[in-house]
């Protein structure tokens, strides 16, 4: 093997499979767990990255000269872990349910967490020692790291279009082996052993039983809890990126999905399928009915309110899912109905699958369905409404456990209300139904931006738009263009009392009319709505014990209760019945970045003494100092930079799915330009001019955009997909760019050194990209994703200043 | 180690049920100081400073290890929910305690309950005197309960296989109904079945984690009146407003 011969392609297809291997790890976790543990795992199991740079620090000089067959050893370890891992750490029975009574839980995880490391580790042995390898030609390997990253991260969304999870994962598994083939051929290892290999290796991965790969789902997932039932069937199965969509039939025992229905009703729901996203929160396809009088129990439910306020018009049913919001509208005889739904599988289902079954309610001649999310759609509609409804929020299923707390959604912000109370016809109504939870949190949370976006709006007495019902599981929150009238009152009264649903608040509500039929230990909900109307608003959020906060654009999370001055309180109860609220997605979070920090902290400072030990001649403490925070300050700035972004162009992308595959892609294959593009000035003295260069263009952009990008967006957002794709990479391309030059330039920098200080650059820069993916979110939460855009400008500044430049002591 | 040995000793059964039972005296009253302590915790919520003495009494006799997988028996005491296979969990003996306070019961009163589970809730409470008529969906679940409450000679307990959602109307009407099934709203027929004057109790929350108890009176006048109770003292505001 001659120096000449880069692994370029090996190196990207092994970073495409790494990539891929991320995404989907966090798709399968996502549907044999919760999306929260999902996140999780995978994050501290990135962390393998910088496992492998404390690896290298150590191992390097046995490996360097026999890189080919190291290299080929790894990517086959990783195509072989990928795998078997994963079978693995779905096999240990964990259930993150039981964290807070049983410790032996706590062992469970830290195994699987161990073993999805695995992977990631050998992935990252081949580039970091392709990275000590070939030193002089570093910025062309980690371009091809970075293109590798970019295909990986749109090839597997792609991918998951096409096939199962499951085979998605044999596929990433080969992706690894191909990795060792093509290195192996790069490195002139010949071409017979790659063409005879690779088949073999096919073979096997064909032959494997279904068992191993197939997800286990949790027994206490909905899904789950169904299927046990005798009778039950999955009668439909659709996948893709935005989750796993299981139709279930029970045929002995009737599925009657109702939530919120009345005590006084008596009617019994038609024949109904059970439909799931990622084995859970739970939606009902139902039969249509010859005679629609048997839908009367739709009529029995607090989000029914509305259609007794006004006669029918025209409506808009954002989230339409199993139909169950336009079949209330049939119900009530709405003259038009535009129903939205973003996912194209659940709408084939409904509409062609189970079309007889339905009754094909999509194409009913008065039903408009649009496949499109919910929040792109109110920004572009020309359309006026006498009845906004908003999907039911799922805290029926997540409230106990919180785990939606941090589930970014731009459909609950005070501008997606803004845009929906702008859509309505004068005297219409925004309807907005929730599972409750006690003490109050989504209910009152929902009533409050709803008072800000009535402010934003301008709209006066505000206190005379707002009205709030609530049975013993879930409340309607309506607010009105236009002011709520006696007449209307007299029918909330009249729809309540029928139903035995509490006021929790109308204009002018006197206090004794309050929990009535649904009795609270206090008025939580008439005193909290009293609250939020008044003067002591700032005080009662302030005091309150779980945060209430209206969610924005720029801290899109609806369901983060949790107040850091409760959590001592809410802890200690955990066992006395208390454990419901904690809020455990957030927690998790805060978990995982000590995780994070702690191992972050133990894999940077073990090889550094190892490191001086080696270098102590020749490299000083101040440029050991400059290589930590430097490589460091980058792995924090990229990652936070890139997850910002990420969810900022949701809004103008109007679709997860797409920000994720555009921005994702963007960033990492403009990086990658940028990488290939610094290889001119690696080594070179001008190198630290032109790598502050590139970081003064960030900052500039970066500050350009904090000012521009909500404006362009608001501008854009009406524009066809393909030109708000165009202008997403038009935007991201030479932000990108700029920040591939300066991980290859200080990179290249240390060339002259001893090749531990690569490894180690390479560790810490791995560590500090898993802390900074996590902190971010964090960070978003509490100040909003500008500020992890701001602090990722200062990371840059940060690194710019401390450019790496090797003196000895 | 201790505990794991009394574990081997109860589960394979070498000894008969009563002797067995008696190794667990000791932990059975602690079982009952941890809910007694909890209860005083939640009095505010709960509306009492301690529980009926007839249910801790109960609690205290009927032998919980019996109603867990034997792998969990060294655990049977300990005031927390236990999976029992299935997906399904046996409730955590604080929230059983306070349920079965809250449905306020006589001897000879009858009781349904949906979701038999283990049939522990359905034992204690038998051991009240009660009489109890449970449904369970999933037939080894409710077939293993039948075997144990036979053999621990629970006979107030009736257990059928099949959908709790009309009841058992052939009993009916019920002085009390306990739903521990997970179920999207509260079945009419249910309702129906409920005597005036009778309550009706629903945990609502995860298998792991009881959000709220739900508890359904129905009046005198023919009307449903629920009351939600938090099983923790928690208030989410000091201030006054």
């Amino acid at each position: 093997m001659t120096l000449n011969a880069q692994p370029r392609f090996s190196i990207a297809l092994i970073s495409a499979a790494v990539l891929g291997y991320e995404i989907l790890l966090m798709a399968l976790f996502s549907l044999i767990q919760w999306h929260h543990f999902a996140y999780m795992v995978v994050s501290v199991a990135l962390l393998g990255f910088g496992v492998s740079g404390s690896f290298l620090v150590l191992t390097r000089a046995v490996f360097e000269n026999n890189f080919r067959n190291f290299a080929v050893i790894q990517a086959c370890l990783f195509g072989l872990s990928s795998l078997l891992c994963y079978a693995l750490a779905q096999r240990l029975s964990f259930n993150p349910e039981e964290l807070i009574w049983d410790s032996n839980h706590w062992l469970r995880l830290a195994l699987v967490i161990l073993l999805l490391t695995l992977p990631f580790f050998f992935a990252a042995n081949l580039i970091g020692l392709a990275l000590i390898r070939f030193k002089y030609s570093l910025a062309r390997i980690y371009a091809a790291d970075l293109f590798g990253a970019g295909i990986g991260a749109v090839g597997i969304i792609a991918i998951l279009f096409l096939v199962p999870p499951a085979t998605a994962l044999r596929l990433v598994s080969f992706l690894g082996f191909a990795a060792a083939a093509v290195l192996w051929i790069e490195c002139r290892g010949g071409w017979r052993e790659a063409i005879i290999g690779l088949p073999i290796v096919m073979l096997c991965l064909y032959s494997l039983p279904g068992t191993w790969t197939e997800p286990i789902i949790s027994p206490y997932k909905s899904l789950s809890q169904l299927l046990r039932v005798p009778g039950t069937r999955v009668i439909a199965e659709r996948f893709s990126p935005l989750g796993m969509i299981n139709v279930v039939e029970s045929r002995t025992t009737p599925l009657r999905h109702a939530p919120g229905l009345s005590l006084n009703s008596r009617i019994e729901p038609p024949e109904q399928l059970g439909l799931f996203i990622n084995g859970d929160g739970l939606t009902a396809i139902t039969r249509y009915p010859d005679d629609l009088s048997s839908l009367a129990y739709l009529d029995y439910l607090t989000s029914a309110l509305p259609y007794h306020l006004q006669g029918p018009g025209r409506v808009l049913v954002l989230g339409a899912g199993g139909g169950a919001g336009v079949l209330q509208a049939l119900y009530h005889n709405a003259e038009r109905i535009d129903a939205v739904e973003i996912n194209p599988q659940v709408a084939e289902l409904v509409r062609v699958r189970l079309g007889e079954f339905s009754g094909g309610i999509f194409d009913h001649a008065r039903v408009n369905l649009q496949i499109t999310e919910a929040r792109g759609f109110l920004q572009r509609t020309t359309s006026r409404y006498d009845l906004i409804q908003f999907p039911v929020l799922d805290s029926l299923a997540g409230a106990a456990g919180g785990v939606h707390g941090l589930n970014e959604n731009y459909l609950y912000t005070v501008a997606a209300l803004r845009e929906a109370l702008k859509r309505l016809d004068d005297e219409g109504y925004v309807a907005l139904t929730n599972g409750i939870q006690l003490p109050p949190r989504d209910s009152l949370k929902l009533f409050a931006s709803a008072i800000a976006a009535l402010k934003e709006l301008g709209a006066d007495n505000i206190e005379r738009r707002l009205a709030l019902i609530r049975g013993w599981q879930t409340s309607t929150l309506l607010i009105k263009n236009g002011e709520i009238g006696s007449a209307d009152i007299k029918a909330i009264k009249d729809f309540c009392k029928r139903r035995s649903f509490d006021l929790a608040y109308y204009p002018g509500m006197p206090g004794h009319e309050a929990n009535h039929y649904n009795q609270l230990e206090t008025s939580y909900f008439y005193d909290g709505t009293r609250a939020l109307l008044g003067q002591q608003r700032d005080q009662f959020l302030h005091e309150y014990k779980f945060n209430l906060e209206p969610a924005t654009d720029d801290r899109p999370f609806h369901s983060h209760f949790l107040k850091w001055s409760s959590l001592s309180e809410l802890t200690s109860l955990r066992h006395r019945g208390g454990g419901a609220l904690l809020e455990t997605g957030y927690l998790t979070l805060a978990i995982t970045l000590l995780l994070a920090v702690l191992f972050s902290m133990l894999l940077i400072l073990l090889p550094l003494a190892f490191i001086r030990r080696e270098t102590a001649q020749t490299v000083s403490f101040t440029s050991s100092f400059k290589v930590l925070s430097y490589f460091f300050a980058l792995g924090l700035g990229f990652l936070f930079m890139e997850i910002a972004f990420l969810q900022k162009f949701i809004l103008l992308l109007h679709h997860p799915i797409y920000a994720a595959s555009v921005v994702l892609a963007s960033f990492l294959v403009s990086a990658g330009a940028g990488s290939a593009y610094s290889q001119r000035f690696a080594g070179q003295l001008r190198s630290k001019r032109v790598n502050a260069k590139a970081v003064a263009v960030i900052i500039a952009i970066g500050l350009l955009y904090l000012v521009l990008l909500e404006p362009l967006m608001q501008v854009a957002g009406s524009w066809q997909l393909g030109l708000r794709i165009l202008l997403s990479i038009a935007l991201i391309a030479p932000l990108g760019f700029c920040m591939g030059v300066p991980f290859p330039l200080g990179l290249s920098s240390l060339a002259s050194g001893p090749p531990s200080l690569t490894a180690w650059a390479w560790g810490i820069n791995g560590c500090a990209s898993v802390i900074s993916a996590i902190l971010a979110t964090l960070l978003a939460i509490h100040f909003g994703f500008n500020a992890v855009i701001l602090l990722a400008l200062v990371c840059y500044f940060a690194a710019a200043s401390s450019f790496p430049e090797l003196t000895s002591d | 180690m201790l505990g794991a040995l009394l574990s081997l000793v109860a589960s394979s059964y070498l000894l008969d049920p009563a002797q067995a039972s008696d190794l667990f005296r000791d932990s059975r009253q602690q079982m009952i100081r941890l809910i007694e302590a909890d209860v005083r915790d939640t009095s505010h919520y709960l509306k009492r400073s301690s529980l009926d003495t007839r249910v801790l009494d109960a609690m205290a006799r009927v032998p919980r290890h019996e109603f867990v997988p034997p792998e969990m028996v060294d655990r049977a005491y300990q005031n927390r929910p236990l999976p029992i296979g299935h997906g399904q969990t046996i409730s955590q003996p604080y929230i059983v305690a306070i349920m079965t306070d809250l449905l306020d019961t006589e001897p000879d009163q009858r009781i349904l309950e949906i979701g038999t589970g283990s049939g522990y809730q359905a034992a204690i409470l038998a051991e009240i005197g009660t009489r109890v008529w449970s449904i369970e969906i999933i037939p080894a679940l409710g077939k293993q309960a039948q075997t144990r409450l036979q053999r621990l000679g629970y006979d107030r307990v009736e257990v059928r296989l099949g959908d709790g959602y009309y009841g058992w109307p052939e009993n009916a009407p019920f002085d009390a109904i306990i739903v521990t099934a997970a179920a999207s709203h509260i079945p009419p027929p249910l309702l129906q079945q409920l005597k005036p004057g009778g309550r009706m109790i629903i945990p609502v929350g995860s298998r792991f984690s009881t959000q709220q108890l739900v508890l359904i009176t129905r009046n005198e006048n023919d009307e449903f009146i629920t009351r939600q109770v938090l099983p923790v003292r928690f208030v989410p505001l000091t201030g006054e407003h």
